[in-house]
């Protein structure tokens, strides 16, 4: 996977990395309060999702309206263990029962249901966090993809999962906590994770994962893996007779997007300090695939300033009117579908990428020795491609 | 019978759409290193019957044996493996890769998730897609995104993409359908020059082409074998001459 870095990592991706690195990492945390910084951490928590839609949606084809259940449960996994480690015998001591979540003790639970037990261990939870999403996306996904289930019908099966997982959390109240969800959370192994010292740290922990799940998907991306996804989406047919079996590649992608979706949930849990069912259901999944179509659903840069800008706009707008943010986000939604098919990426390289190159030409020209060096590899495939991207086939543009 | 002396069996095959049997009671046996031509009338059956051979359609009844494989039980890309090619009727690439990642995504190798994941792009692999290229006439044109190509190089394209797998047994759906008088006489010499060696299905409506390479000749007509044997065999059937000039 690491043969070549240079192929996985042209010099106009590089870039692209690196200044948003540098907003996330320096600009934002010298210029926001924490408030405001965490504010961003949890936004960026979505952005996990969103990556994960377009490596799912924009490369593969395969569309989830469910990605919420994998959120929902890599962050419950995380809040389980926060929860137990908040719910000491000495914290609880006026319970019926000490020792176990207070919400237990009213729903006259009187002891630690089995499926908590191992949430004492930190190591467990890791991994519960990581595998429980991906284990159960796996199950999905075999039993669709094996049976060629996909497009419409695909979405709509993710989409009544979503709203079951959600219906099962509110009613198992004495279980899960129900419709307040798990709340409460104070310490991560004795540290307090509500002071703003650990909300910094928590922030570029998160900021951190974000980026190693960024290098993760340009890997998939740029190899040979991203170019199958690319050949599924439109010709799956094909595929199969080049060989592939269809089905295996849309189970890995699958749970790859469930596996990042479940880190963004588990971060979320840790920075905002609660889970519940509305980051589960139906909605917020609608929301994560409204964020990645807006950074554009071919982009991985594109889903994170989605996820962002989005978030900031509901956040303002929803403090002036409240109820109208769902139509506005329908609004939203519709009218990048309509116009930018390919959200703000598209954009960015229809305008801001050509004035970009026509400011730097001449500068490139004058140092001519600069440029040979720098080509000394050559890579025909990249020049040639970006010089035939003005005629290409609708799809083929706005990846980066 | 002896199936082992045939790179293909065909036996007894039936397929049925709603009670409409596209396919009816089929047999039909190619050698090693054969080339069939399989014509006939529009309808007839033809491409159902490449469908069934490679696993896109399934079979009501029947058997179907590549070599000692029985195909009807296998899917699509264990056919594939198993080494049977096809080009469809209409051209079949990815229009979102360049001719290279096109002949690059089939080339049998990394064909798992992982092996798909870990692929390395080397010498190998670039030295023979550049052959196939060359032999498909795009070797100019590697780093062009495939949905810009003409109607006959995307045939082109498609044949390089079977090529590179080499498959055992090669089938083609009317490889010289919809192109130019130029593209068809260099897809001809094309198709000459892979076809040596090999066993060969094709399909097609152009009886001179046909004539030009075929070993034997198969008439399919409502799914059913109407006659087979030699060019001029088949020609002077009057069943075939019924078919084709009266109704
Ligand atoms: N999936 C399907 N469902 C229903 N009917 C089908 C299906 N596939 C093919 N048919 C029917 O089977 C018959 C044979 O079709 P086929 O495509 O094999 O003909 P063909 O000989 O290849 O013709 P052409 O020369 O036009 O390519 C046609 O009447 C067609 O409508
Ligand atoms: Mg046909």
């Amino acid at each position: 996977m690491m043969h070549s870095l240079k192929q996985i990592f042209p010099r106009h991706d590089l870039i692209a990395f690196a200044i948003l690195a540098a907003i996330l990492a320096i600009v934002f945390p010298l210029t926001m309060d924490i408030f405001r910084l965490n504010l961003v951490g949890k936004y960026l928590t979505y952005a996990f999702v969103a990556l994960g839609l377009v490596l799912c949606w924009g490369y593969g084809g395969i569309l989830s309206l469910g990605q919420g259940i994998f959120f929902g449960l890599g962050g419950y996994c995380m809040a389980m263990f926060l929860k137990l480690e908040a719910s000491s015998p000495e914290n609880t001591a006026i319970q019926s029962t000490p020792g176990i979540p207070d919400f237990m003790d009213w729903n006259q639970l009187t002891e630690l249901p089995w499926f908590w037990e191992p949430f004492h261990s930190l190591p467990f939870t890791l991994f519960a966090v990581i595998a429980v999403p991906t284990v159960f996306a796996f199950f999905i996904g075999v039993a669709m993809f094996k049976r060629r289930v996909g497009g419409v019908y695909f979405a709509i099966i993710t989409q009544a999962i979503a709203a079951i997982l959600t219906i099962l959390i509110i009613g198992q109240q004495g279980f899960t906590g129900g419709v307040n969800g798990i709340t409460d959370l104070r310490t991560f192994l004795g540290w307090d994770i509500r002071t703003d010292s650990a909300k910094y740290l928590l922030y570029f922990v998160n900021l951190v994962l974000l980026f190693i799940c960024l290098v993760i998907a340009q890997c998939v991306r740029k190899n040979k893996l991203g170019r199958i996804l690319v050949a599924m989406r439109v010709r799956e047919e094909r595929v199969r007779f080049s060989g592939y079996d269809v089905s295996n590649f849309k189970i890995f992608v699958f749970c790859l997007g469930a596996l990042f979706s479940a880190l963004g949930g588990a971060m979320f849990t840790l920075q905002v300090g609660f889970m519940s069912p509305t980051f589960v259901g139906i909605v917020p999944s609608i929301e994560m695939v409204i964020l990645c179509a807006v950074g554009g659903r071919l982009s991985i840069l594109g889903a994170i300033y989605g996820a962002l800008l989005v978030n900031f706009a509901k956040t303002s707008f929803s403090e002036t009117f409240p109820e109208l943010w769902l139509f506005a986000m329908g609004a939203l939604f519709i009218s990048v579908v309509l116009f930018f098919p390919n959200g703000l990426a598209s954009l960015y390289q229809e305008y801001v990428l050509p004035w970009i190159k026509a400011r730097f030409k001449p500068r490139v020209k004058t140092k001519p020795e600069a440029k040979v060096e720098s080509k000394a590899k050559p890579q025909p495939e990249l020049s040639e491609a970006t010089d035939d991207s003005a005629n290409l086939p609708a799809g083929a543009r706005y990846e980066n | 019978m002896k199936t082992n002396d045939f790179v293909l069996a065909v036996e007894g095959l039936t397929v049925s759409f709603d009670g409409f049997k596209a396919v009816n009671d089929l047999s039909l046996y190619v050698d090693e290193g054969e080339i069939r031509v399989i014509i006939g009338p529009n309808g007839a059956g033809k491409t159902t019957v490449l469908d069934l051979i490679c696993g896109r359609t399934k079979s009501t009844s029947g058997s179907i044996k590549f070599r000692d494989k029985e195909l009807t039980k296998m899917s699509e890309h264990q056919i594939v493996h198993a080494g049977v090619g096809r080009k469809f009727q209409n051209p079949s690439i990815y229009e979102d890769l360049t001719v290279f990642e096109n002949l690059e995504l089939s080339y049998p190798k990394g064909r798992s998730v992982f092996g798909a994941l870990f692929f390395r792009r080397d010498q190998a692999v670039i030295n023979q897609v550049k052959a196939i290229a060359e032999s498909i006439f795009l070797a100019d044109l590697l780093d062009k995104p495939a949905g810009l190509l003409s109607h006959g190089q995307k045939q082109w394209l498609e044949i390089g993409m079977l090529l590179i797998q080499e498959p055992d047994l090669l089938m083609l759906d009317e490889p010289v359908a919809g192109m130019s008088v130029a593209e068809r006489k260099k897809t001809a010499e094309l198709l000459k020059r892979i076809t040596k060696g090999r066993s060969v299905v094709v399909i097609e409506h152009d009886m001179q082409f046909a004539e030009e390479i075929a070993d034997r000749v198969t008439v399919l007509h409502q799914g059913q074998v109407l006659s087979e044997g030699s060019m001029e065999r088949v020609q002077n059937d009057p069943k075939v001459i019924e078919v084709y000039l009266g109704h």
